[in-house]
């Protein structure tokens, strides 16, 4: 694995270029490396996730698929366990329903199942989120559904560094990845990122701010507003830890355990529904972990229990800054 | 319209109407001797069921022909991805038969193939199966290895989306696949009519723009050259092929169901005597002088004697690892699996921690 700290040679990009030039980088370092997807080829993505690829590497290894959900994860797990290696795209996470069956009975379980003589090394590719003012369907962040079948990987990258280096560690894992792409993050910023291929290890978190009074915690779209909210609280003398956890299945466990037992408190932030959403488990891990550290109970502040509105309400379905400071508040105060 | 005839190379009396060449003696006891193998190990697993030694199992007697004809025209290296339902045809393919017990004992064991064998573990969702076996043919075509695959299915699952976006991918990337539907009229307790508006099967391949064909289920030599033809064209890069083999099923979706219940048993008890794939070859070989009492007698024994030993290796086979609840999900063990398996452990040993 190379060490990003090592990279010298970066260039600008934003999140959708970075996913672009990992993909870029697997196809070329693997012949076995396929990239299927709606409108993938010829278009290059509708959010030009895989721009001038098909141009580069040919209609046999950038297959623009037929309209055909889960057609292309069942074929993906087809050529999973022959050998190839399939990057394949779901044009919204919000799209994913229809290979929802494929997902759940076949690429969770096929390890399993053949007690490890078939496995599924595949990545599912999901741009999600709220935010962009998409049509209806379009703004889903279903995370826990897939974090609550073992068998899969969830990763969730907040960065154009991070991007590329977890997609790429995506592709080298065993095990089938989820790889969720903030919709709102695709051009969110940009940063500078290594030119050559690299890693990030999969299941660690990353700690965005250093601070002592309350831990932050949040991944993806979400990363950055709770950098925002901590900004601001420091304004008052608050001061806050921030955790990206970047892996949502497995979690980083230490990552949070350290940082909650320094701080005894804890704010969980996330798009997602609240009722079954990630918060819960992030709850517990905490409780089983740190229970007697805590000097306030977690707050959550997520999107609220009603499906993802259309975009003119979206801004109240999303956490805000200001919901966030709210929280922090409540904690802090408690 | 498409007509879509039935094609048989043998009738139910067992006269040869193929047009083709006739198949050899060696060949028709071949077909014979693989149909009263998995026939016998069929009516074994039921009798083990009712005595409480294996748990629920899925019953094909009366597909014989269909499993036996299709299996027996792969190459070994070729791709097989069965249903619950198609051990015959993968036992033909050369699956172990202590395992196939093993897996209607709910043992994990029973999903995994012989060494070089390239048989996926039987699909429990309906027609999933059949967008793998495309993916896989994908794989082939790309690396020129000439290896074909073949999705088994039943008639229902052409009413599931993953069959209609299995024939659509495997037609629009042209891969090396043979879909083979098993019709024998029923998907449980819903009849064909009820399943669909289309007369056959074969028809729907015309959406796809691939052929597909009709043959009489249970005519094993009928199969058997209807699914070569198929991987034939497959192999040569032509794309997939839909084969629709008709046939009848005696018995009940599984020992946990009653036939009685959703069909007239008379039309079972009529096609046994009169459709039976093993009394039509039977009646062909007698006709044409190949029958051979003595060869049959053997055989029988033969059989009894495999099926017995299988029986008896599944029975014998060691109590199930826990490890296994725990090992296999990922390729490295993640924390909470990993804890979870820790504290069970302990658990278990009376440890308290």
């Amino acid at each position: 694995m190379i060490n990003l700290e090592k990279q010298s040679k970066t260039k600008q990009m934003t999140l959708v270029q970075a996913v672009n030039d990992a993909l870029r980088v697997a196809l070329e370092s693997d012949a076995n490396v396929l990239l299927l997807g709606e409108d993938i080829g010829r278009n290059g993505g509708v959010f030009r996730a895989t721009d001038g690829l098909q141009e580069a590497f040919g209609e046999d290894r950038v297959i623009d698929t037929p309209l055909s959900e889960s057609g292309i994860v069942g074929t993906g797990v087809g050529l999973a366990i022959s050998g190839s290696k399939p990057i394949v795209e779901m044009q919204f996470m919000g799209f994913i329903y229809p290979a929802f069956e494929q997902i759940m009975t076949h690429v969770t379980r096929i390890r399993m199942r053949s007690m490890g003589t078939y496995s599924v090394p595949i990545v599912i590719r999901a741009p999600y989120g709220a935010g962009i003012r998409a049509p209806e369907i379009h703004s889903d962040s279903v995370e826990a559904f897939f974090t609550h079948m073992p068998g899969i990987k969830v990763v969730c990258p907040s960065s154009p560094a991070d991007a590329k280096g977890l997609l790429l560690a995506s592709l080298a894992d065993p095990d089938p990845v989820l790889f969720m792409e903030s919709l709102r993050l695709y051009r969110g910023e940009r940063e500078e990122v290594p030119v050559e291929g690299y890693e990030i290890e999969i299941g660690k978190g990353k700690k965005v701010l250093e601070g002592n009074d309350v831990t932050l915690l949040a991944w993806g779209a979400m990363v950055p507003i709770i950098k925002k909210a901590a900004s601001t609280v420091a304004k008052e003398g608050i001061s806050c830890d921030v955790i990206d956890l970047r892996t949502l299945f497995p979690l980083d466990r230490d990552m949070i355990a350290e940082s909650v037992q320094k701080t005894g408190k804890a704010v969980i932030v996330h798009e997602a529904h609240s009722t079954g959403g990630l918060g819960n488990d992030l709850v517990t891990l905490i409780n089983d972990t740190s229970f007697l550290y805590m000097k306030a109970p977690v707050e959550r502040v997520t999107g609220f229990d009603v499906p993802p509105p259309l975009g003119s309400l979206e801004d109240h379905f999303l956490p805000t800054e200001s919901r966030v400071i709210a929280a922090i508040k409540r904690v802090i105060q408690f | 319209m498409t007509d879509y005839p039935l094609y048989q190379c043998i009738d139910k009396e067992g006269h040869w109407v193929g047009e083709d060449e006739r198949s050899t003696q060696e060949d028709l006891f071949t077909f014979y001797r693989h149909m009263l193998r998995i026939r016998t190990f069929d009516k074994k697993a039921v009798t083990l069921q009712r005595q409480g030694r294996l748990g629920t199992y899925a019953l094909f007697e009366g597909q014989e022909a269909a499993q036996v004809g299709s299996a027996l025209a792969l190459d070994g290296q070729d791709w097989l991805f069965p249903t619950y339902r198609d051990h015959g045809a993968t036992l033909t393919f050369g699956a172990d038969m202590a395992r196939t017990f093993l897996y209607w004992n709910g043992r994990f064991e029973g999903c995994t193939p012989p060494e070089g064998k390239n048989i996926f573990p039987p699909a429990v969702p309906i027609a999933t199966q059949i967008v793998h076996a495309v993916g896989v043919a994908m794989t082939e075509k790309r690396l020129g290895s000439g290896k074909a695959s073949i999705a088994y299915f039943g008639d229902g699952a052409t009413s599931e989306g993953d069959f209609h976006e299995g024939l659509n991918f495997g037609s629009v990337f042209k891969t090396p696949t043979v879909f083979f539907c098993q019709n024998n009229g029923f998907a449980i307790s819903v009849p064909m009519e009820k399943q669909m508006n289309s007369k056959t099967i074969a028809q729907k391949a015309v959406a796809y723009g691939i052929p597909g064909v009709r043959v009489d289920g249970n005519d094993c030599i009928a199969v058997f050259r209807t699914v070569q033809k198929a991987l034939e064209r497959a192999r040569a890069g032509e794309g997939p092929t839909l084969v629709e083999a008709v046939t009848w099923r005696y018995g009940a979706h599984t020992t946990a169901d009653d036939p009685t219940k959703y069909r007239d048993q008379a039309q079972s008890i009529e096609f046994r005597k009169t459709n039976d794939p093993l009394t039509r070859l039977e009646k062909y070989m007698k006709e044409t002088g190949v029958w051979d009492e003595e060869w049959f007698a053997q055989l029988q024994t033969d059989l009894s004697n495999e099926i017995n030993q299988a029986v008896e290796e599944m029975e014998a086979f060691p109590k199930p690892d826990v490890n296994n609840l725990f090992d296999h999900v990922f390729a490295e063990p993640v924390w909470p699996i990993a804890e979870q398996k820790s504290h069970y452990m302990d658990h278990l040993k009376g440890v308290i921690s």
